[in-house]
């Protein structure tokens, strides 16, 4: 499986050099002919194309590298991956050095491991700040390479005081440029994978540093807040602002009731910063952890991504009925419906499509559907004053700091969501509390929310609210059981890691319609024979490609439901989750995930005992009923692009 | 008005851009141009040439900031850039530079309060043999004395044009 989300790995380059640039598949071996190449005397035939790092690998032979990154294109700006080659003058890079003809290659002579060294000791010199008090201390690409390359002194020396202010402004994403080494991978991450464009390098030779537009802080320029720039840099540069000191002093403070509602991500990640193999799921023994760490309760936020998928399957159903039977073109021209639950797409919508943002779901996301119900209905029913509930939240994603703390997301009368958590800064709380998670006996999520369904945990891969929804709806409208359609209710055509992809379903026979819905629409005659075209992408630069698809009138303008997730690979790939993510890290993570729905047994959103009890005791006038609206749905705000100077 | 002229500002960087052929290898010429014509290019310029050139703002940004004979804010009407290289250097720089930071009341790297004047540094600009070297806008002149360097500003605080300038020096 190819996992890249970006193929094109010079879409950068100018049109009129593509002319003459060969469309390559990732697959090396399809460019045709093989090359043998000698490194440090070992001969290794490797297809044409491949370069000196890849053929390397496969030797066992290990190259440093800091500017390269499987998820990003070819730079060749840092020089630490510098090898000898036989014939040639100057040491090459081996991360963008494509063997072509038979070549001889040394990988760690004297001159390379002294080239290296220089190096890195001139990185060092430029660089502020020490690896004790550094979020990046044991987990920096840059402290690595000076364990293994010994360095023990400063030969050029080392910064005594700052260069750079911190750039604190934005909610998600703290700059520390002090601890820049000018590796670009955050710009590349910004512009190729994402496309939002925020990061450049300004200025030139040592006043060089990576900046936003006109040097404005992030919060005041087009960041999505989505985070993967700070999982893709290899140092503390870029880091996720980190509210572990509140929750602690929540924790600490005995008149506080401190809940947490755990997303279905970080479950499948956090064991990979304990050092276990990508693809461990530990969620129940999170959930003993989190209680040991103080947490009054843990939820499931698949509890709400059920609901999401309730409130916002009802939002669909209810377009499509206003546009095929009552004929309202109004309503029409916000078909295809575009989900909302990524908090980076949202931002992304608003400032680059906000034409599009009628098409939005209306749905809050499942993070903020919980925080809502927490301060109400959970507190009513436990007889708590929600003032003194602090609600934390566990997420894969930076976005989702900046989420809860829009000014709109206070339904419940109070902040709906306190804190954002990510995985990387959980596995902290849990390292400083003493608790070894990984022999954590095993518990269950607290009650009132303490069931979910397989459902929502696949809400965590790209294409799960589509298949979520879609187990739904296909339940729903023709009263069948999945199963009888799809073998163990997986609807495979919408999974996959591919960037955006249309599936296709035929509604043969309808079935009578749930009492949930029965006073919205009369019967379900209107849709039987209509074949649903259902989109979904990921990545905000497929985002961008699908937008632009519908405003061309391609196919996904004739989609009814498109997922969006802003990350690459869905919320597994979020920028909250452990360093470092790389393609295999997210298909191992999707593995997990999927796992874990095939063994849960209710399978279904709407079956959720959980939910259903919910809509008979406080949402009583149903999905997209007044209350639902009140707590469970929000709005947007057309940002625009445009930056004032 | 301001309205007015960043419309004006926004349908000359179209016209350009057509001109060229709208692609992105035609960045550098086109902001060659809006230089040219408003000294600076400013904020809302570099993200019309982004849109234009389907790139974003800050990759115009980014090579704005690289090159010193683009810029983003204002400068003077006559920029004076005094060569600071070796050559120059021992052919007697430093008098020049005590000069002119005389004669306009301002020190490198500043602009005159009535934004006539800017100074500053520039690199070898392959005039060694000839030096002290400077450039007035995009004019040089060479083997710098004291007193053509009082000259040469008595004459920008004359004329609204380098290209008098240029007349003069070659006649
Ligand atoms: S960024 Fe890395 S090398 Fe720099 S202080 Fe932090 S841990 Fe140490
Ligand atoms: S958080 Fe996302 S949008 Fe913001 S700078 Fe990083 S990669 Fe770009
Ligand atoms: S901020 Fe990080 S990713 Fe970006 S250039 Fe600096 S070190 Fe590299
Ligand atoms: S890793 Fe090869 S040049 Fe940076
Ligand atoms: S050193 Fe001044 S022009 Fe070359």
């Amino acid at each position: 499986m190819n996992t890249k989300t970006n193929h094109d790995r010079t879409c950068r380059a100018p049109k009129s050099v593509k002319g003459y640039s060969i469309k390559t598949s990732p697959d090396k071996t399809q460019i045709g002919g093989q090359v043998t190449v000698t490194i440090n005397d070992h001969a290794i035939k490797v297809p044409l194309g491949t370069t000196i790092l890849e053929a390397s690998k496969s030797l066992g032979i290990n190259i440093p590298t800091l500017c390269n990154h499987d998820d990003l294109c070819v730079a060749g700006v840092c020089r630490i991956c510098v090898v000898e080659v036989e014939g040639q003058r100057n040491l090459q890079a081996a991360c963008a050095f494509p063997v072509t003809s038979p070549i001889k290659v040394r990988t760690h002579s004297r001159r390379v491991r002294h080239a290296r060294r220089h190096i890195l000791d001139l990185m060092l010199a430029k660089h502020y700040g020490e690896c004790y008090s550094c979020t990046r201390n044991g987990n920096c690409e840059l402290q690595n390479l000076a364990e293994e390359y010994g360095v023990d002194f400063y030969r050029f020396g080392h910064l005594k005081e700052p260069r750079y202010t911190v750039d604190n402004s934005s909610y998600a994403v703290v700059r520390d440029m002090d601890k820049c080494i000018l590796c670009r991978r955050c710009i590349r991450t910004c512009i190729d994978m994402q496309e939002v464009g925020v990061l450049g390098a300004i200025n030139r030779g040592d006043k060089t540093k990576i900046a936003t537009f006109l040097d404005k802080p992030l919060a005041e320029v087009i960041c999505i807040n989505c985070g993967q720039c700070i999982n893709r840099c290899p140092t503390a540069a870029l880091k996720a602002k980190d509210p572990t000191d509140e929750v602690w002093a929540a924790i600490d403070d005995p008149t506080k009731h401190v809940v947490i509602q755990t997303a279905p991500s970080p479950r499948a990640a956090i064991a990979e910063c304990f050092g276990v193999e990508p693809g461990t799921a530990l969620t129940f023994e999170m959930n003993t952890a989190l209680k040991r760490c103080g947490f009054n309760k843990v939820f499931d936020t698949n509890f709400t991504a059920d609901l999401t998928i309730i409130e916002e399957g009802t939002e669909l159903i209810l377009r499509l009925y206003k546009a095929l039977v009552k004929k309202d073109p109004g309503v029409a021209e916000t078909i295809p419906q575009f989900t909302s639950c990524s908090p980076g797409w949202v931002k992304f919508i608003e400032h680059f499509y906000p034409e599009f943002l009628p098409h939005v779901s209306s749905a809050k996301s499942p993070q903020q559907m919980f925080g809502a119900l927490i301060k109400t209905y959970y507190a009513q029913q436990n007889n708590l004053d929600p003032a003194n509930i602090v609600s934390v939240a566990l997420m894969p994603c930076s976005a989702k700091k900046f989420e809860c703390n829009r000014p709109e997301m206070i339904s419940s009368g109070y902040k709906d969501v306190d804190y954002g958590l990510t995985t990387r800064e959980l596995a902290k709380m849990i390292k400083e509390a003493g608790v070894d998670l990984l022999k954590m006996e095993k518990s269950d999520f607290d009650d009132p929310f303490g069931s979910a369904t397989g459902s929502g945990v696949i809400f965590g891969a790209t294409g799960g609210v589509m298949e979520s929804a879609l187990r739904c709806v296909i339940e729903l409208v023709t009263g069948k059981k999945v199963e009888n359609l799809f073998d163990h209710a997986e609807i495979t055509p919408v999974r996959g890691f591919e960037g955006s992809r249309i599936a296709e379903l035929t509604i043969g026979d309808v079935g009578p319609v749930p009492d949930l819905l029965k006073h919205l629409v009369p019967d379900w005659n209107w849709l039987r024979g209509v074949t649903l075209k259902l989109g979904v992408c990921h990545g905000t630069a497929n985002a961008k490609k699908v937008l632009e698809d519908i405003r061309n009138g391609g196919p996904f303008s004739q989609c009814q439901f498109i997922e969006f997730m802003a990350c690459p690979g869905g919320c597994l790939g979020g920028g909250g989750q452990p360093i470092p993510t790389t393609p295999e890290i997210r298909a191992a993570r999707a593995r997990a995930i999927y796992a874990e729905d095939r063994r849960s047994t209710i399978r279904k959103s709407h079956e959720n005992p959980a939910i259903l009890s919910l809509y008979k005791e406080f949402l009583t006038d149903g999905p997209c009923g007044k209350v639902s609206h009140k707590l469970l749905h929000t709005h947007y705000v057309a940002r625009g692009k445009y930056i004032l100077a | 008005m301001l309205v007015s002229e960043n419309e004006t500002l926004k349908n000359n960087i179209i016209k350009w851009a057509e001109e060229l052929g709208k692609d992105r290898t035609i960045l550098l010429p086109l902001l060659q141009r809006v230089q040219k014509k408003y000294s600076s290019i400013s904020p809302y310029a570099m993200q019309i040439i982004a849109d234009l050139l389907d790139i974003h703002p800050v990759e115009v940004y980014s090579v704005v900031s690289f090159y010193s004979f683009l810029n983003d804010e204002p400068k003077g009407r006559f920029v004076i850039r005094l060569c600071r290289t070796i050559s120059c250097e021992m052919s007697g720089r430093d008098r020049i530079a005590r000069q002119l930071q005389n004669e306009l009341g301002i020190a490198f790297g500043e602009t005159t309060p009535d934004s006539r004047f800017t100074l500053e540094w520039t690199n070898c600009m392959g005039m060694c043999d000839l030096g002290p070297a400077m450039m007035v806008n995009d004019v040089v002149f060479t083997e710098m004395t004291p007193e053509k360097a009082h000259e040469i500003v008595e004459r920008c605080r004359q004329t609204f044009s380098a290209f008098a300038l240029q007349n003069k020096q070659e006649g």
